[in-house]
């Protein structure tokens, strides 16, 4: 039977083409030239290129994490690429878009043009190092909402940008995160001003598509006080048999009263059935719940990636400011997860949600590591998490590591975890009922990732659902 | 009710079976014909639940002789969701649990998977409601069960409801009801039985597999099997039941030469 199973997980994957569109690739390296050369590029002004020299000289001086449950060879950061950008790079408006491209987005579903007009969704397309188009750039001005790539934001709005990066994950923070603040190329810059309500979701598609390139985007998000957003993000890459490094570096601000959501869903190449090549995601994501009522919301939906490695957390220091973390996370194949969040209470009668749902099949394994910190000043503070995991076949694993650190006696901590298995009996009592086995896994699958998915934006949602479906298509049968 | 003119719609020929390579089954012979009721009874480990599961086509039994035809068609080349839709129930003795999926989207799916193979009209969330909840009223089930995972934290006894309402819903040509009796409680018994009795007509047949005789004082048999060592050794009417109730199955091996030589 788990021949069955393996087969419904084994799903050819769908993004895996190249684009041919002419690229500005700068030489394979790393070094503060290197540095130099893409500050340069973006014409960037002496604090930012400070900032990065800074993180690299940090960078030098740490070592490459190896407390998360994966394995993986060394990397050689002198065999990467930091710096690819589609020619022409100066673009003033979607038609000037290479052609080329804009057929890879429509390949990849990512709304544009007419397209996110009808799904009534802004878009930034992150195109290996640079943001290629901004959709509903004027629509959202009109409320004086800033939307627009990172770059574009350091020449336009460099005080917004020099006041909050790196304020939530600052460069020295981890390995990676120090990394990104040294050779980010671009990323998205999202700026909600006091007591506005972002109209529609906005929404970032990130690609990777040249080979031993590296993709390290900068994502900064802010919204002043009172103010709401809920921000969609999605990624992609082609098939190479080589690993390439995505090390983005996501910073969320929420003032007083502010809400932010942030929703992904991550489909990165995988590697093929053997573990060879896939995406290594080393990707450091925190939220500040700087003001009191404040509230910041991750769900994610992983599926690709070879390796996965990231924690979407909340730093809750506003009191009675919420942080939830909402995550399906499915491995397959040879893939490795080790993912969850960190809930750092700090603020008075603060709340937090942990929802994790952990899929794994083929030889593939899946951990859920997660941190809820109550500080000593964190009266009254409540933390909820419960961990769910899910084998398909056996062959598999799902670990669970929760630490929990608490250092106020107000506090209320809870955490259930569960493992379950799809087995043959359930397979077969469906079939019994005339349920094929596919039907049967991706109802049961979506049962088990319901209280996730409800979390999602609507088309967000359909898309996990199929997306689902897809990688686990044909590991049962 | 025995009409010999009735079509057949079951014949299983010297069915063997082996589990992770244990022979259980060992050459059954069965004939059941349309508006039939028949009992299979016997003591544990005779192979009446192997037999079942080997109807309904479980991926763990494997066939390693003998035919199955099914309204003369080879069943044994089926897979298990083409011998359902086909009209093949079987309830199960352990019904699995199945935690996220809500039993009434579980009930439409069944429905409309076999609705859609008869060449009728699929029903929608709402008209689906309206009708299932009609069937679960015969049953006296609560309605609550409809939004609750698929046998999820259900007693025996709801569980076995639970079959039994979806054997309603699908309105299968055989059914195979495996122990479905054990476990349930005189009121659940009685309830479970009218609801056997209601769905039996002259245009379907019912096999059931049960261990003990009280099932059959509500659900009148035409035949009696008893099954020992993997065959069907002794056949008879409704009495057979009776008195085996009151001397066990021990004589049987001794006036059956068949079964001895085994």
């Amino acid at each position: 039977m788990s021949s069955t199973l393996q087969n419904l997980v084994n799903q050819p994957y769908r993004h895996g083409f190249v684009t041919d569109v002419e690229s500005d690739v700068a030489p394979k390296g790393l070094s503060e030239d290197t540095i130099r050369m893409i500050s340069a590029k973006k014409n960037e002004p002496q604090w930012l290129l400070d900032f990065r020299l800074q993180a690299y000289r940090h960078w030098l001086t740490m070592d490459e994490p190896r407390w998360p449950n994966v394995k993986y060879p060394k990397i050689d950061f002198q065999e990467i690429t930091y710096y690819s950008a589609p020619k022409p790079k100066k673009l003033d408006s979607i038609d000037q878009v290479d052609p080329e491209l804009l057929r890879t987005f429509e390949k990849l579903g990512v709304p544009m043009n007419e397209r996110a007009h009808l799904a009534g969704v802004a878009v930034d397309v992150v195109f290996d190092s640079v943001s290629v188009a901004t959709t509903y750039k004027e629509k959202l001005a009109e409320v004086g909402i800033l939307f627009c790539s990172i770059s574009e934001a350091v020449q336009k709005h460099p005080d917004i940008v020099r006041k909050y990066l790196g304020t939530v994950v600052p460069s020295s923070d981890n390995y990676y995160a120090a990394l990104n603040s040294a050779v980010f190329t671009d990323g998205s810059f999202c700026f909600i001003p006091k007591g506005v309500k972002c109209p529609m979701d906005l929404s970032t598609y990130f690609r990777i598509n040249t080979q031993d390139s590296g993709q390290f985007e900068r994502t900064l998000i802010i919204a002043e006080e009172g103010a709401s957003v809920s921000y969609l993000e999605g990624c992609t890459a082609p098939k190479f048999d080589t690993n390439q490094l995505h090390a983005a570096v996501v910073e969320l601000i929420a003032l007083e009263r502010a809400d932010i959501k942030y929703s992904t869903v991550q489909n990165w190449y995988a590697g093929d059935e053997n573990g060879v090549g896939g995406i290594y995601n080393f990707v450091t994501k925190r939220g500040l719940c700087r003001g009191a009522d404040s509230r910041i919301s991750w769900t994610q939906v992983e599926t690709g990636s070879a390796i996965t490695w990231k924690y979407p957390s909340c730093v809750l220091q506003g009191d009675n400011s919420v942080g939830e973390f909402y995550s399906v996370a499915l491995t397959n194949n040879h893939q490795q997860a080790d993912t969850g969040t960190k809930m750092v209470h700090i603020g008075r009668n603060t709340r937090s949600t942990i929802i994790s749902k952990g899929i794994s099949a083929g030889r593939s394994n899946n951990s859920y590591r997660g941190l809820v910190k109550i500080g000593p000043k964190a009266d009254g503070a409540r933390n909820y998490s419960q961990c769910d995991s899910m084998l398909i076949g056996d062959q598999c694993g799902a670990n669970t590591f929760p630490y929990i650190q608490v250092h106020s006696p107000g506090a209320t901590v809870e955490h259930e975890a569960s493992t379950s298995k799809i087995g043959e009996d359930q397979l077969f009592y469906f079939a019994q009922r005339g349920i094929g086995t596919e039907e049967a896994v991706s109802m049961i699958i979506n049962g088990f990732c319901k209280t996730v998915f409800q979390q999602l934006p609507m088309e967000f949602a359909v898309e996990a659902t199929k997306l689902l479906g897809l990688k686990l298509e044909g590991s049962v049968g | 009710m025995i009409r010999p003119d009735s079509k057949m719609l079951l014949e299983v020929r010297g069915l063997r079976a082996t589990v992770n390579g244990v022979e259980i089954l060992k050459g059954i012979d069965l004939s059941v014909r349309l508006g039939e009721v028949h009992a299979i009874m016997g003591p544990n480990g005779s192979g009446k639940s192997t037999f079942a599961k080997v109807l309904a086509g479980h991926p763990a039994y494997i066939v390693t002789a003998g035919e199955v035809r099914y309204e003369g068609r080879n069943l044994l080349e089926l897979a298990p969701e083409e011998r359902a839709r086909a009209g093949v129930f079987l309830a199960f003795q352990y019904p699995v649990e199945i935690p996220g999926v809500a039993n009434n989207q579980f009930l439409r799916l069944a429905y409309n998977s076999v609705q859609a193979e008869r060449g009728c009209d699929e029903l929608d969330p709402l008209e689906f409601d309206d009708f299932v909840r009609e069937r679960m009223k015969l049953l006296e089930m609560n309605p609550e069960f409809l939004d609750r995972s698929v046998n999820e934290g259900f007693s025996g006894g709801e569980k076995k409801r639970n079959e039994v309402l979806q054997m309603a819903l699908l309105e299968p040509r055989l059914a195979v009801l495996d122990e479905t009796d054990s476990g349930l409680d005189i009121d659940a018994l009685r309830v479970v039985a009218e609801g056997v009795n209601r769905l039996s007509s002259p245009d379907n047949a019912m096999v059931l597999v049960t261990h003990y005789q009280r099932l059959l004082n509500y659900v009148v048999p035409d035949y009696v099997h008893v099954m020992d060592g993997g065959r069907i050794v002794k056949t008879g009417g409704k009495d057979l039941a009776l008195i085996l109730e009151t001397r066990g199955y021990d004589w049987i091996g001794e006036e059956s030469p068949a079964s001895a030589s085994a």
